[in-house]
């Protein structure tokens, strides 16, 4: 009987179908993930038990941080041709008698975070380049009942665009007053309906169990 | 990486220009590609943010009109305190009763502090949406998943025992307790409540609590 000789082969694993199952996954995550944008504050957002995710267009989140400084955010609307933001600013800048350079509308459109800048000082924020130097512009947005900024960009806000939900995002060693002077400057522009930012967290009770 | 290459080994003379299929070694590509996949998987798993509705009473612009009657015995009233405490009191304080106030009595977040309080003013409607939902689970109620957020909101607005909550906030609690006791009134499934302004002999008496038992880091949550 001649034995089988069985040929020496260094193994060798042929990784295509792996490259092109991680490619799906890949793409598709790259997809579906919304970056996370950097907020000028850190903002540790308390829990709860709501499921309903937060929505992605017509919002305007009022960023409340831990040193009571006042930040807002809104975005361009369901569609970026609508461009709301540079509506906005620019009623807010009629306001002031503040005329912005379509450069300046450009540059707050594409604008991805958080604003605290007086409108005073905007047009000097908008001109300034690279995030570092712009910082220095974010002193939040005066809520003081003889300049209340605030107000007028919920008010132009809501003007422009009529669908627009009020969010709330606040860290959660943010002070009560400060919260509480923002919901009443919301509540004077009849918006009565809020949504706070939170981040899921489940709670399971036991009827029986707490009542030992 | 560690790839041997066999060599064709001719048998001297011309070597025939072989066919040879060209092979690309993918693993430093998969190596990437994991990194990458793990990187989007971080990023978007833990960055989903859920949002709380909150409705708030509309500001009476009319300094004429007549606050709406609730009775009494079903009112409970929560102030939210310093450092995580939470001080409630049952009832209303009658303008008789200003200079002789009730004391405040003092809970925490904890699911045996303000949890139980409440479910045990709230068991009736709990157990109503509890065995709602245990049925819909089990299949004994055909519902459409829509119409249950419904259903159970249904069942709220008809619950005419369940607590009406007041909730008020002393100055120095913070927007993570005003979170926290919204959540706690979704979780105990609590028909009526609202966020109202904080009274001047409210304060009074949180201060007064404040007085008689000074917080020690021990009590602290």
């Amino acid at each position: 009987m001649p034995k089988i000789k069985l040929p020496t082969k260094s193994p060798k694993i042929d990784m295509t179908p792996m490259v092109d199952l991680f490619s799906v996954i890949l793409i598709f995550l790259m997809l579906t993930t919304t970056m996370r944008q950097q907020e000028p504050e850190t903002i540790d957002t308390p829990f709860s038990v709501s499921e309903t995710p937060k929505l992605d267009y017509n919002t305007l989140t009022v960023l409340l941080a831990k040193d009571n400084k006042v930040f807002l955010n809104f975005d361009n609307g369901p569609d970026t041709i609508l461009k709301y933001r540079p509506k906005i600013l620019t009623a807010m800048g009629g306001r002031y008698n503040i005329e912005f350079t379509p450069r300046e509308l450009r540059e707050f459109e594409k604008y991805p975070s958080s604003m605290g800048v007086p409108i005073l000082k905007m047009k000097e924020f908008l001109d300034t380049k690279g995030n570092k130097e712009r910082a220095v512009f974010q002193t939040g947005i005066p809520v003081d009942s003889t300049d209340n900024q605030l107000a007028l960009w919920v008010l132009f806000a809501r003007q422009i665009n009529p669908n627009i939900r009020v969010c709330i995002l606040g860290d959660s060693k943010t002070e009560f007053p400060i919260v509480k002077k923002v919901l009443d400057i919301m509540q004077e522009k009849n918006v009565n309906k809020f949504n706070l930012i939170t981040n899921l967290q489940a709670a399971k009770i036991n009827i029986e169990e707490i009542q030992k | 990486m560690a790839e041997i290459i066999q060599e064709e080994k001719g048998k001297g003379g011309k070597k025939k220009a072989k066919t040879h299929v060209p092979h690309i070694d993918m693993t430093p590509m998969v190596d990437l590609m994991c990194l990458l996949i793990i990187f989007f998987m971080l990023t978007t798993a833990f960055n989903k943010q859920k949002i709380m509705e909150i409705n708030l009473p509309e500001k009476v612009k009319d300094p004429n009109a007549v606050p709406p009657k609730i009775s009494a015995s079903r009112t409970l009233n929560i102030i939210l305190g310093p450092d995580n405490k939470i001080y409630w009191y049952p009832g209303t304080v009658k303008p008789e009763d200003y200079n002789n106030l009730p004391p405040l009595r003092v809970t925490d977040f904890s699911p045996t502090g303000i949890r139980q309080l409440l479910l045990e003013r709230n068991k009736s409607l709990f157990r109503k949406i509890d065995d709602f939902k245990s049925q819909v689970l089990k299949g004994k109620i055909v519902i459409s998943p829509d119409s249950v957020k419904g259903a159970i909101s249904k069942l709220k607005t008809d619950d005419d025992t369940g607590p009406i909550v007041l909730i008020k906030a002393y100055k120095t609690s913070t927007y993570g307790n005003f979170v926290d006791i919204l959540d706690e009134m979704n979780i105990c499934g609590i028909a009526r409540y609202t966020f109202v302004d904080i009274w001047w002999y409210e304060n009074k008496m949180v201060e007064a609590a404040l007085a008689a038992a000074p917080t020690s880091p021990s009590t602290n949550k």
